[in-house]
């Protein structure tokens, strides 16, 4: 286990690194910060003396260095706009996007697995059948729109809703959260909903394959032959066995929703990191874009983490194969 | 061995379709027999001859599009047919048990032995989870697994195929049925594990008292183990009666094809004999007698009509115009 902890993490590192030389010299190619960030109408000295204090008079190799030794130290770089460490904008962001993040997870998850089983078990019937469609509909339609119809509907036409921002939030051990006040919720289930439909569909799909294969099995029938009622047949015998794949394409689109809500963080003036990456990349403001997909690459190897111990947890196979690598 | 008790369960005339968009298939078609307690019973015949759908019936375990569309399953006078599926999960597990064909199968990978033992004990009765376990640890130890106690931890891929069969069989026994269906619980075996489970089911079932159901397509494991034997064709059952007389003496020419088909020492060397053909399948069984086909000994009678069930011995059942002769046959 140690072992592959530890092998683990110097891969980890190893992404890391490789992502921050694409990342900085992609976007040194794509255009010179100086151009949109400083005023036409500022005379030269004034804007060699703005070159020379953001570090852009150094050659790219050189402000690479800089930029690698000062992230070993935790420094991600100052943003060119704000003027403020790239890490603390992200940081200042991030709960928002993750409270989201989590809520759409847990709709998903919630909504798409038991939608799922049933489509599984009943594939024939009427309901399975809607359900299906149903997930069709769900990839189908653009997040933007869903997003306007479920504003035009639940809050411009009943008002039941609001339309946009995050209401109020409190503070939960040192972050801002607005899961725990009423204001806050209301605000958060449009956007989560919204950010959630197309992973529900997803979810559904999955649920309802691995069901529809699970159903079959020997061990089923052996646990109905066995005289156990049909609930704990569904929800013990096969929900834990059709919750492998349902773990694995959760953990990856967990990532990508954190990393890109931008669409629905925009349509909802969610104030989450999606909106910060936008402006960043059109102001050219490299050291928030680079701790932007720093920080996105960090959340992507720790869900891939949870993912495998989940599935140590769900599959015991999973666990004696790890125990001898 | 002549046996006089009430019959334990009695299945008459039952009828498995299987209503597909190909068409109706007739999986098993009017299966009359029955089980005294203490007794095992051979249910003998080739894949796809309907007999674990007979077994599957009998629980009300048949998955769709089958079908119980007609004939009694009566267990302890109860008719199981026309029960409702509260009172066949109250049976299932409990006074009939099940063991599947194929051990690695049977036990679900993703939970633990004990997990999958106390479940079916708690399914039946009222008792805590420690009493529940102490009974599977107890199953376990009867069927012959060493080290009981630390098994029960244990998930059924660190068990070999003969060692997940005995896991299966201890869970049929958890709750002492009166009735259990082994469906070739051997097949998937090596052939000493295979003699070993065989002894000791035959033993379990002795000391309780338990009927057995045994399905299997291998004459030699029958006539070791049972006491009467129904050999099933195409969703009948073509000839029945006490093993040894069914065996030494087969009437029907399908049970003699069978038999001969078995390799044995002493005609080792000669061409081993074969039933020429196939099994029919299911939606296009020839009219009247199945077997007509593929039998030395058919006539144009054969083709009229399938030939109703008659009582050639005492104790046995035939369904053929044209038996087997002894003569013949050696």
């Amino acid at each position: 286990m140690l072992v592959y902890f530890i092998r683990r993490l110097g891969q980890a590192a190893l992404v890391l690194v490789v992502m921050a030389l694409l990342v900085f010299v992609g976007i040194y190619a794509i255009g010179n910060p100086v151009d949109v960030l400083i005023s036409p109408e500022a005379d030269l000295a004034e804007q060699q003396a703005t070159i020379e204090r953001l570090g852009l008079d150094k050659p790219l190799w050189e402000q690479l260095w800089l930029f690698l030794v000062n992230a070993l130290g935790g420094d991600l770089g100052r943003s060119f706009v704000h003027g403020e460490p790239a890490l603390q904008l992200i940081l200042e962001r991030l709960p928002a996007t993750l409270e989201l993040a989590l809520v759409a997870l847990v709709i998903a998850v919630t909504a798409g697995v038991f939608l799922g089983l049933w489509a599984g078990l009943k594939p024939d019937s009427l309901t399975g059948r809607s359900i299906m469609t149903g997930s069709i509909l769900g990839f189908s339609l653009p997040n933007f729109w869903l997003g306007l119809m479920l504003i035009l509907v639940f809050a411009v036409s009943l008002q039941w809703l609001p339309a946009g921002g995050r209401g109020d939030t409190v503070s939960l051990l040192g972050i801002r959260t607005s899961l725990f006040t009423l204001d806050g919720l209301s605000h958060l289930i449009l956007p989560a909903v919204t950010l959630a439909l197309y992973k529900t569909s997803l979810v559904i799909r999955l649920a309802r394959a691995g069901t529809r294969e699970v159903a079959l099995q020997d061990y089923v029938k052996f646990a109905r032959a066995k005289g156990l009622s049909s609930s704990r047949v569904i929800y013990v015998h096969v929900l834990k066995n059709i919750m492998i794949p349902v773990v694995t394409v959760i953990g990856l689109e967990l990532g990508s929703m954190i990393a890109f809500a931008v669409v629905t963080e925009t349509v909802f003036a969610w104030p989450g990191i999606g909106k910060l990456l936008i402006d960043s990349i059109v102001n050219l403001d490299r050291p928030v874009v680079v701790a932007y997909l720093m920080m996105t690459v960090f959340i992507f190897i720790l869900i891939n983490f949870a993912v495998d111990l989940l599935y140590s947890l769900l599959d015991p196979r999973v666990r004696l194969s790890e125990a001898k690598a | 061995m002549a046996r006089v008790e009430v019959p334990l369960l009695r299945v008459e005339q039952l009828q498995t379709h299987f209503l597909t968009q190909a068409g109706v298939a007739r999986a098993v078609d009017g299966v009359t027999f029955e089980v005294a307690p203490g007794e095992v019973l051979g249910l003998v015949g080739e894949s796809g001859s309907g007999k674990s759908v007979t077994g599957f019936s009998i629980l009300g375990l048949v998955d769709e599009p089958g079908r119980i569309v007609g004939g009694r399953v009566l267990f302890e006078g109860e008719n199981l047919v026309a029960a409702g599926e509260a009172r066949l999960r109250q049976l299932r597990g409990n006074r009939i048990a099940m063991i599947f064909q194929d051990p690695m199968m049977t036990l679900n990978p993703v939970l633990r032995i004990d997990t999958q033992m106390i479940e079916a004990v708690r399914a039946h009765r009222r008792v805590d989870r420690a009493e529940a376990r102490r009974r599977a640890r107890d199953a376990l130890g009867r069927v012959g697994i060493p080290a009981p106690e630390e098994r029960l931890s244990a998930y059924p891929h660190q068990f070999s195929g003969g060692m997940r069969q005995r896991v299966a069989i201890a869970i049929a026994l958890l709750n002492e049925p009166r009735v259990i269906i082994a469906d070739e619980p051997t097949t998937a075996l090596d052939v000493t594990i295979q003699a070993q489970i065989l002894y000791e089911m035959q033993k379990l079932c002795g000391e309780t008292g338990t009927a057995l159901i045994w399905i299997t397509h291998d004459l030699a494991v029958v006539s070791g183990l049972a006491d009467r034997v129904c050999v099933m064709y195409a969703g009948r059952i073509v000839e029945s009666g006490p093993v040894d007389a069914v065996l030494d003496r087969p009437l029907h020419p399908y049970t003699a094809g069978l038999i001969g088909s078995v390799p044995s020492r002493n005609r080792r060397g000669a061409r081993l004999a074969q039933i020429p053909g196939m099994t029919p399948s299911l939606f296009a069984l020839p009219s009247g007698c199945a077997f007509r086909a593929r039998c030395p000994n058919a006539g144009e009678d054969c083709a009229r009509e399938a030939p109703p069930e008659s009582v050639p011995e005492v104790g046995r059942t035939l369904r053929c115009y044209h038996p087997w002769q002894a003569e013949r046959a050696s």
